[in-house]
């Protein structure tokens, strides 16, 4: 998986493209959200449009850095996700966890409300 | 094949090429590959530690039109399916694992579980395919 790292806005946005699967994208997925919480960067964004196939784990990646940034009093949101992740995010009910944008301008603000 | 997480790699390809020759469709493949992802990551870590040297079986048959059947066996000390927990329970919802079986039966008609030859658990999944082909 590759993620391109960019902040706008005091949000850090996290570009994923390629799979977030077991051994190899999650960890990746895991390092970059403890690099932004080491850097100070609670706010994150994550634009899984790219993202081909996710498994369990990366869902528990996901899942594990959202509760982690809760804890330190931050926030991760999700961004243009695709049908697929939708529908694996709508079967075990995440959906209603994560607050989800299909527009990066009105995620990032939201950061702010 | 050996129990590496780069080796389910290798099996999503080659369950894709065999539904891509087929004419299965790509919405079934799609899903019925993330089946097989979990079954063979559960494996690989669960069932057999990590450890390289035990090895996972995997046994795919394609009906064309009819089902799609896969068997994955680990070589582990075996497992019971009841043990885990409903990942979309109020209480399970923010666990970071526990999610591969219930996806599973989600995405495939039957998900199995029995003891293996070998002492491991084995996995049965199946797909109807339903006459449907793609174009």
């Amino acid at each position: 998986m590759k993620i391109k790292v960019r902040d706008t806005g005091g949000v850090r946005i996290m570009d994923l493209e390629g799979k977030i699967t077991i051994g190899s994208g999650d960890v990746e997925l895991r390092k970059q959200v403890e690099d932004a919480i080491g850097a100070g960067r609670l706010h994150l964004l994550l634009n899984l449009g790219g993202v081909s196939h996710i498994d369990s784990s990366g869902i528990g990646e996901m899942v594990g850095c959202f509760t982690t940034l809760a804890r330190k009093g931050g926030k991760m949101k999700l961004l243009n996700l695709t049908q697929k992740i939708n529908d694996i995010l709508q079967v075990t009910q995440l959906i209603t966890v994560f607050d989800v944008f299909d527009n990066e301008t009105e995620a990032v603000a939201s950061f702010k409300s | 094949m050996l129990s590496s997480y780069e080796n389910i790699e290798l099996a999503e390809h080659v369950l894709s090429e065999m539904c891509g020759s087929n004419k299965v469709e790509e919405e079934v493949t799609y899903w019925v590959g993330m089946a097989l992802r979990e079954a063979l990551a559960n494996a690989v870590k669960h069932g057999n530690k990590l450890n390289p040297e035990k090895r996972v079986f995997v046994h795919m048959v394609l009906h064309p039109g009819a089902e799609l059947r896969i068997e994955v066996e680990d070589e582990g000390q075996g497992f019971d399916p009841e043990s885990v927990a409903d990942p979309t329970a109020p209480s399970n919802l923010l666990r970071s694992s526990g999610r591969g079986i219930y996806y599973m039966r989600q995405f495939m008609d039957v998900v199995s579980f029995g003891s293996g030859e070998r002492g491991g658990t084995r996995l049965e999944l199946v797909k109807k395919l339903n006459g449907r082909r793609a174009k």
